[in-house]
């Protein structure tokens, strides 16, 4: 029914040996056809095989081959993997093969949906599947490995099943009223369980933001006057950390200066007016383009100059952004202090570029804001997508509105509307409820009946 | 020659019947024996949770099974009266020598209605459609459709430990070849299983040592319509019996000798209704289960005792009953039986209740799989309004899942099939809120004056009722409460904070603490019934919850809106998981919305119909 993808399932010029996959029905039969010495479709399922790959009589590369057959496979499709060893010109020579011979190149991430499709795995693993194949950096790889081993699936899985348990609870009180041997669901009774809920998911919710922060990084915006030192204390930490990437201006929507890795997390430098060329730039910066860059990003480091007194248009600037992620950042600490700190009624940190450890303040603040050192030392089992995130968000806004209705008095039943929509928009996230979950649920675990 | 025949007359036959002759066709109701219609073989009690909600939706239609159970009760309450409105559900003790009698008085005063005693063993079918019925004698009886609500009477079997008689409740003659019939013509026929306790002799029972049960003290009718009076006073009790350690020692000592544990039994029984002995294998840390004996009847003195069905051999029965507490010298005057029975795989009926197989033949009650005389009774009146758009050539009456426990009902069964007797229960509906046992007039008379099968006086009432909501409801919002010192004096000797001033009595009412009867006996004194009143008051206290049903209810519409051609060719469609396709090609759904609903189609399935829909059909 499906034709026969391949594709280098290694990255690229990495390492000595890169790995050809080919899954589909035809996968044994095409690869039959470019390998001599054995005839594949006699050998047994997960073998693994010495040969040579030919293009007719020419010879290609020595290789490894695997033969796994249906359905206990990653995608449930017969799939063959060609350990290759000459490298990335001969690989793709054997792509090439391949494709002459019927296959045809898989699109990217098509293996995990296949693996998805023909429910192997389910989607919130697919979605980290796909994480893994993108990840980045290593926290990011890490993160994506667990959810494969579904350590956050299990979590939810354990809330949604206690979820599960009152819910049937208070429908056999519902369906059974006289029934006086089953426990009763009052509202207090619920309020204790719905609390805890509450701060179980919690706790994923938080994880979901932690878990976008290794996904996306962290984007930051460096505001200031041009004088304060904007360039520096950027070209500073590009050059004490390291860079990751200089993005070619153009290839994402904003224009990014660079990027750092701190604790493995990803902070990447939005471009701000002023920051290269100071000569051009008027005097000022308009309190609406520092607010429209300040939009776009998750953190503003709004810099102030210890040399010199604080102006009334920054402090204005200051409070525009106080529904922000803000840390304010007084530079050229090694100058003479001109700054009346007590106009500022924020907290701020102090530091300079002259010196060895000058920004240390700055990034352990930015550790602090973030909880950076937590995040990567933590167990890792995030939610990672808008998705995921979005459902786990639905999830608590629903517990939340339980809890109102408990606070209103309103009855078991009509409290158990939210929770039951709490219990399935995490049925939706794992990917595994079905209509009659709920009076299959109810009949397991009580007795009843005339 | 009759427009429609009937064939069975339990809950299912008696609405079928009543409700066609009611929109005015020729009808015959055919049954083995007239002194049984109406009959209640099982539990004395109509209504119960959800079950109670459906005899309203019936009512509501034009149908009879409120109106009978008004007038032929020991008993009436109203469960879940504590919770919140959707879950409110009446339930009475029925007599039952009364209740049949007063059926069939109804039925008999049904004008275009006839009553006919006989076996049917065949239909009369002429290329795929149905044109009437044939008796056991070979007689012909003709007719446009045909209804069939045979009960448990298609092949019955009653068993009891190892005995297995063929026949069908009280010993009457059972439908031996029907069944093999309606194989012949094409049906799938799947065999099911359902139970009935012990009956106990009233004045061999030591109720001084046990829990009664009262009837409500407050007044309760299923009828929209008429106003039976009965005396709350008089109202007779139900009691609370336990099973106890010798119940379970005796029940584990003979388990190889009950019809199922024994194997002795191919049927598959309720899981709702399950046997005793199911309970204590099943549920083997509980050490005890409840049970109830209730009256079947003030004109015999048989008790029946619920909870306690099981297919044990007599003998065995005996000692169990004597090692419950109070019926230490019970004499047992029905042992418990398990009944095993034909009934079509509902996959094979449309939403409409007609056969996909055989035109113009309509099933209902037990015969599809369902349980119980409620679900029969819903499923009758639907049959028999449907039987007679068919043959007048009129799109059929089909409720929606949002409209009534009979819309969720009729959908589960052909879309999900079943493979036990259906129950219903409230965990069933998703808008249970929505579905209140309190508006199912308001949802329902509408579309039953739009089939007539309502008289214009009923949906006068209907209207009236409903001008005088909107009426109060817009009063509500209107009037506002002016705060002088005597009002003031009101809220504070109710021991009510006082609201703000400048605010309308509708948000007053909204308020947790605050009544309609508290807001009108004081302030507003218009003159309104109690029925307007529940309305009135649950509409406000609970709109944000009916709104955001009513938001769920048109998302599900939008998916119903979303067509899957008939034609479809399940083949071609990839990446459907097999048991997805299997249970697709099958059930065959008509929208988006029932494939949804398939167990064992999953989401994942659906998107992938959706964007193969979208990619062939263009369909938005």
């Amino acid at each position: 029914m499906e034709d026969t993808i391949c594709a280098i399932a290694t990255s690229p010029g990495i390492g000595a040996i890169s790995i050809v996959r080919i899954s589909g029905q035809d996968a044994i039969k095409i690869a039959n056809k470019i390998f001599k010495e054995k005839d594949l479709t006699k050998e047994a399922s997960h073998s693994i095989l010495y040969g040579h790959i030919y293009d007719n009589e020419e010879l290609i590369d020595e290789v490894l081959l695997s033969i796994m057959l249906s359905p206990r496979t990653y995608t449930k499709e017969d799939i063959v993997e060609i350990n290759c060893h000459g490298g990335i010109n001969t690989t793709m020579k054997i792509v090439e093969l391949l494709i002459k011979n019927g296959c045809r190149l898989a699109t990217p991430g098509e293996f995990t949906k296949r693996a998805f499709l023909n429910g192997r795995i389910n989607l919130l693993q697919a979605e980290s599947v796909n994480d893994l194949i993108m990840a980045e950096n290593d926290a990011k790889r890490v993160l994506a490995l667990n959810n494969i081993g579904g350590k956050l699936t299990q979590k939810i899985k354990n809330i949604r099943e206690k979820m599960g348990d009152i819910i049937a609870n208070i429908e056999v009180n519902i369906d059974y009223p006289e029934y006086e041997d089953e426990l009763v669901v009052t509202n207090n009774l619920l309020e204790k369980q719905l609390t805890i809920f509450k701060k179980e998911l919690q706790e994923i919710v938080n994880d979901a933001n932690n878990g976008k922060i290794i996904n996306e990084g962290i984007k930051v915006a460096i505001i200031g006057r041009p004088n304060v030192g904007k360039s520096s204390i950027l070209n500073f930490l590009l050059d004490e950390e390291k860079a990751i990437v200089t993005d070619i201006p153009g290839t994402t929507r904003d224009i990014v200066e660079g990027s750092i890795s701190l604790n493995g997390v990803k902070l990447t430098f939005l471009d701000t007016a002023g920051i290269h060329d100071t000569s051009d730039v008027v005097e000022k910066i308009g309190v609406e383009k520092s607010k429209e860059v300040a939009q776009k990003a998750d953190l503003v480091i709004f810099c102030l100059n210890n040399n010199e007194d604080v102006t009334n248009e920054e402090l204005k600037i200051l409070d525009e952004l106080k529904k922000q992620e803000v840390i304010v950042f007084i530079n050229k600490s090694d100058l003479i202090t001109k700054l009346d700190y007590k106009k500022l009624n924020t907290s701020y940190v102090v530091g300079n570029t002259k010196e060895l450890n000058g920004l240390d303040n700055l990034k352990k603040e930015i550790q602090n804001r973030f909880n950076l050192n937590n995040i990567v030392n933590n167990n890792m089992s995030y939610l990672t997508n808008i998705r995921q995130i979005t459902l786990i968000n639905k999830a608590m806004d629903s517990l939340n509105s339980a809890y109102d209705a408990y606070l209103n008095k309103l009855e078991v039943d009509i409290i158990e509307i939210d929770l039951k929509d709490a219990w399935n928009y995490l049925g939706e996230l794992i990917g595994e409820s079905y209509s009659d979950e709920l009076v299959d649920n109810i009949f397991s675990k009580f007795c009843l009946g005339k | 020659m009759y427009d429609i025949i009937v064939v069975g007359g339990g809950h299912a036959g008696c609405e079928a019947a009543h409700i066609a002759a009611k929109m005015g066709h020729k009808t015959l109701l055919v049954t083995g024996n007239i002194k049984n219609i109406g009959d209640m073989p099982c539990n004395p009690s109509i209504g119960g949770t959800a079950k109670g909600i459906i005899v309203r939706e019936v009512d509501a239609l034009g149908g009879l099974m409120g109106k009978i159970a008004d007038i032929s009760h020991l008993q009436i309450k109203m469960l879940n009266n504590s919770k919140g409105p959707a879950v409110r559900s009446l339930r009475c003790q029925a007599d039952k020598i009364t209740y049949p009698k007063n059926m069939l008085n109804a039925l008999k005063n049904t004008l275009n209605l006839e009553i006919k005693e006989e076996m049917i063993e065949d239909l009369i079918v002429e290329e795929n459609k149905v044109k009437g019925v044939i008796t056991a004698g070979g007689e012909k009886i003709r007719s446009e459709a045909v209804i069939l609500t045979t009960g448990t009477y298609l092949k019955g079997n009653i068993l009891v430990g190892s005995e297995n008689t063929p026949g069908g409740p009280h010993g009457e003659k059972r439908s031996n070849y029907l069944s093999d019939k309606l194989k012949e013509y094409g049906l799938k026929i799947m065999r099911l299983k359902t139970g009935t306790p012990q009956r106990i002799k009233k004045d061999s029972i030591d109720f001084s040592v046990m829990q009664e049960e009262k009837g409500d003290l407050h007044p309760w009718k299923f009828s929209f319509d008429d106003d039976y009076k009965y005396d709350v006073f008089k109202q007779q009790s139900c009691y609370l019996v336990y099973t106890n350690d010798l119940t379970h020692k005796i029940i584990r000592d003979n388990l190889n000798k009950s019809a199922m544990y024994g194997g002795y039994a191919t049927g598959i029984g309720p899981r709702y209704c399950p046997s005793i002995e199911d309970k204590i294998v099943r549920f083997a840390d509980k050490e005890r289960h409840q049970l109830f004996l209730e009256p079947e009847s003030l004109y015999y003195d048989d008790w029946y005792l619920q909870g306690f069905s099981t297919s044990m051999p007599r003998d065995v029965q005996e000692l169990m009953v004597h090692s419950l507490h109070g019926l230490e010298n019970a004499v047992i005057t029905k042992y418990a039986y398990a009944i095993e029975y034909d009934a079509i795989d509902p996959l094979q009926i449309k939403p409409s209740l007609e056969n996909k197989i055989i035109e113009n033949l309509f099933t209902a009650g037990q015969i599809n799989g369902t349980s119980g005389y409620e679900e029969a009774a819903g499923q009758g009146i639907i049959a028999g309004i449907n039987a007679c758009l068919k043959i007048t050539n009129r799109e059929p009456l089909i409720l929606k899942r949002s409209d009534a426990y009979i819309g969720v009902l009729i959908d589960d069964l052909v879309t999900k099939g079943t493979i036990e007797p259906y129950r219903m229960l409230t965990s069933r509906a998703e808008f249970r809120l929505l579905l209140r046992s309190d508006n199912a007039d308001l949802r329902l008379r509408e579309y039953a004056h739009n089939v007539g099968s309502i008289t214009s006086e009923q949906y006068q009432e209907y209207l009236n009722k409903k001008e005088k909501l909107s009426e109060v409801l817009a009063l509500l919002r209107k009037t506002y409460l002016n705060l002088t010192e005597i009002n003031k004096q009101i809220f504070q000797d109710n021991n009510l904070s006082l609201p703000h001033n400048n605010i309308n009595f509708y948000d007053l009412l909204k308020r947790p603490e605050i009544s309609l009867e508290f807001l009108n006996n004081n302030f507003l004194k218009l003159d309104l019934t109690k029925e307007i009143m529940e309305q009135v008051e649950i509409e406000v206290k609970y709109e944000g919850y009916i709104k955001k049903a009513f938001k769920e209810v048109e998302k599900m519409l939008k998916l119903e809106e979303k067509e899957i051609p008939d034609d479809l060719d399940y083949a071609k469609v990839k990446n459907l998981a097999t048991e997805a396709r299997q249970k697709l090609i099958k059930v065959r759904p008509k929208t988006i919305a029932q494939a949804s609903r398939i167990s064992g189609v999953n989401p994942v399935d659906i998107s992938v119909l959706s964007v193969y829909l979208k990619k062939e059909y263009n369909n938005e």
